[in-house]
């Protein structure tokens, strides 16, 4: 009987994380921003009817890059984790922290015990009753769990866009129009020069809404608010 | 070959977007209906006078009522709750809104009813989360039919949940009345209906009053008319109490979303209805 080769687990390890970001950079990006209202979510889609950026729960809103299938039903798992979760205690109980490390436990597992990790990368959204409550996660494919402050992004060209969204952001949220437009620009120049308005995707969490926070703003509308 | 031997892949186990289902088959034990089936003595060992609401009483209720107007339909109903012969609660709410264009009222146990209410609102809201969008009028509908359907062991405790459920339905743009019976049998066969120990007063006064199109405030006033009198004929039903400020509960759904008749409203037209009560 032969011997199975030998692989060192680093080599293992690192030949798993290689497959994923490889994955994970075919993917379109996604930036999270807090501005004076809550959270934005400006995902670079140009399907108007698969959507990457979606609603959790009460104020939690949930965006994945990399393979579709994949996120789609780590977004299933956590609608369920949260549901239940809300019923089993109370709505305030849900929280995206817990979410966040529930992921973070799935990703982490999934990287080191299957033979294909996932080829995702997550990013989570909680807004708070004041600015400074506000919650962003991005968790990426080994389950390693980053807890961001005014601005995040995943996706194939997330560094480019954060290193752009780093020097132009100011310190204080900004409001809504100014926030947008910074996103907008971020894809301008850092995914694709061609971005406009019609390939993006922009929901938000928002905290003057009542019960349901998350809101999906349709093109029209960002329009409107850009000009 | 034949066509038989072709196997098509299934979808996964789980392609239901209904946590009702999700909770059936993953977490039963949270189910409203699930605990009762082994902590109550099983069916044909039911010692009926242990069931009775005199020995053991919960909470009963109630007159709710729901009929269509112009440019929606209306739910409404009373605020009591009553133990045997006793009051257990005169603010209850029994009317729910269930998402942004629909509403269920229900009578029944008050405990069931309410967890029932509660957790369809959460169905309604797991479906449009998982799915991208919310179900249709005619999809809720038969949602809750089945929850009521699953609710059928409870019945046969004594522990009966009968809703109204009404929505706006945006494809046909007119709002409409569902009615259910205990076996979770989903009716849509009038444009007014009351249910509850005061329904059959409420019908009664509807099928005066009721008009097709009725404006906004003609129906609103309608529908405290039927409370009104449903209270005069039924201890189970509490009329509008004017010295404490407790008014029914009215709600309106139309093509923009369900909201509340305000008090101010609301006490003027009972004390306007109260008034003409003196005079006969």
């Amino acid at each position: 009987m032969p011997l199975p080769y030998y692989v060192s687990p680093e080599q293992m390890m690192q030949d798993r994380a290689e497959y994923a970001k490889k994955g994970i950079a075919k993917g379109r990006s996604i930036i999270a921003m807090e501005y004076s209202d809550g959270v934005l979510f400006v995902a670079d889609n140009p399907s108007a009817s698969l959507f990457k950026i979606s609603e959790i729960y009460d104020s939690i809103a949930f965006s994945g890059a990399g393979r579709y299938s994949e996120f789609e039903n780590l977004r299933k798992a956590g609608i369920q984790h949260a549901d239940v979760k809300g019923m089993m205690y109370s709505r305030e109980d849900v929280t995206a922290r817990s979410l966040a490390n529930g992921y973070s436990q799935i990703l982490g597992t999934l990287f080191s015990q299957e033979m294909k990790p996932y080829e995702v990368e997550l990013l989570l959204a909680q807004v708070g009753e004041t600015p400074e409550r506000n919650e962003l996660y991005r968790i990426s494919f080994d389950g390693s769990i980053v807890d961001e402050r005014r601005f995040t992004a995943i996706g194939g060209r997330s560094e480019t866009i954060l290193t752009l969204l780093r020097k132009e952001t100011p310190e204080t949220c900004p409001p809504l129009k100014e926030a947008l437009t910074l996103c907008q620009h971020a894809f301008e120049q850092g995914a694709d020069p061609r971005s406009n308005l019609e390939g993006l995707e922009v929901a938000l969490l928002d905290r003057t809404r009542i019960g349901r926070r998350f809101r999906r703003v349709p093109i029209l509308e960002a329009t409107k608010i850009l000009s | 070959m034949n066509s038989k031997d072709i196997s098509f892949p299934n979808f996964s186990a789980d392609p239901c977007s209904s946590f009702f289902q999700y909770l059936t088959s993953q977490r039963p034990e949270l189910l409203p209906m699930a605990r009762w089936e082994t902590s109550l003595p099983q069916q044909g060992q039911t010692d009926a006078s242990l069931m009775s609401p005199n020995h053991f009483p919960w909470p009963h209720g109630t007159t709710v009522l729901a009929f269509t107007y112009d440019n929606g339909v209306l739910i409404a109903g009373d605020r009591r709750a009553t133990e045997g012969f006793q009051i257990a609660a005169n603010r209850m709410e029994k009317v729910f809104q269930t998402d942004g264009y629909s509403a269920m009222a229900i009578a029944g146990a008050a405990g069931p009813c309410v967890e029932m209410a509660k957790l369809f609102r959460i169905e309604l809201e797991h479906y449009e989360k998982l799915d991208g969008q919310p179900l249709t009028c005619e999809g809720k509908a038969n949602r809750l039919g089945h929850m009521v359907k699953a609710n059928f062991p409870m019945v046969l405790h004594g522990l009966v949940v009968i809703p109204l459920f009404v929505g706006y339905d945006h494809k046909r743009e007119i709002g409409r009345l569902f009615k259910y019976d205990i076996t979770g049998g989903r009716y849509e066969d009038t444009d007014f209906h009351a249910v509850g120990s005061g329904g059959k007063d409420a019908r009664s006064t509807l099928k005066e009053y009721f008009r097709k199109n009725l404006p906004e405030d003609a129906a609103v006033k309608v529908a405290l008319r039927a409370l009104l009198n449903a209270a005069d004929e039924d201890v189970g039903t509490g009329g509008p109490d004017l010295v404490r400020r407790i008014f029914p509960t009215v709600k309106l759904v139309d093509s923009r979303g369900v909201r509340d008749v305000d008090d101010t409203q609301l006490a003027t037209v009972c004390e306007a209805l109260v008034n003409e009560k003196q005079e006969t």
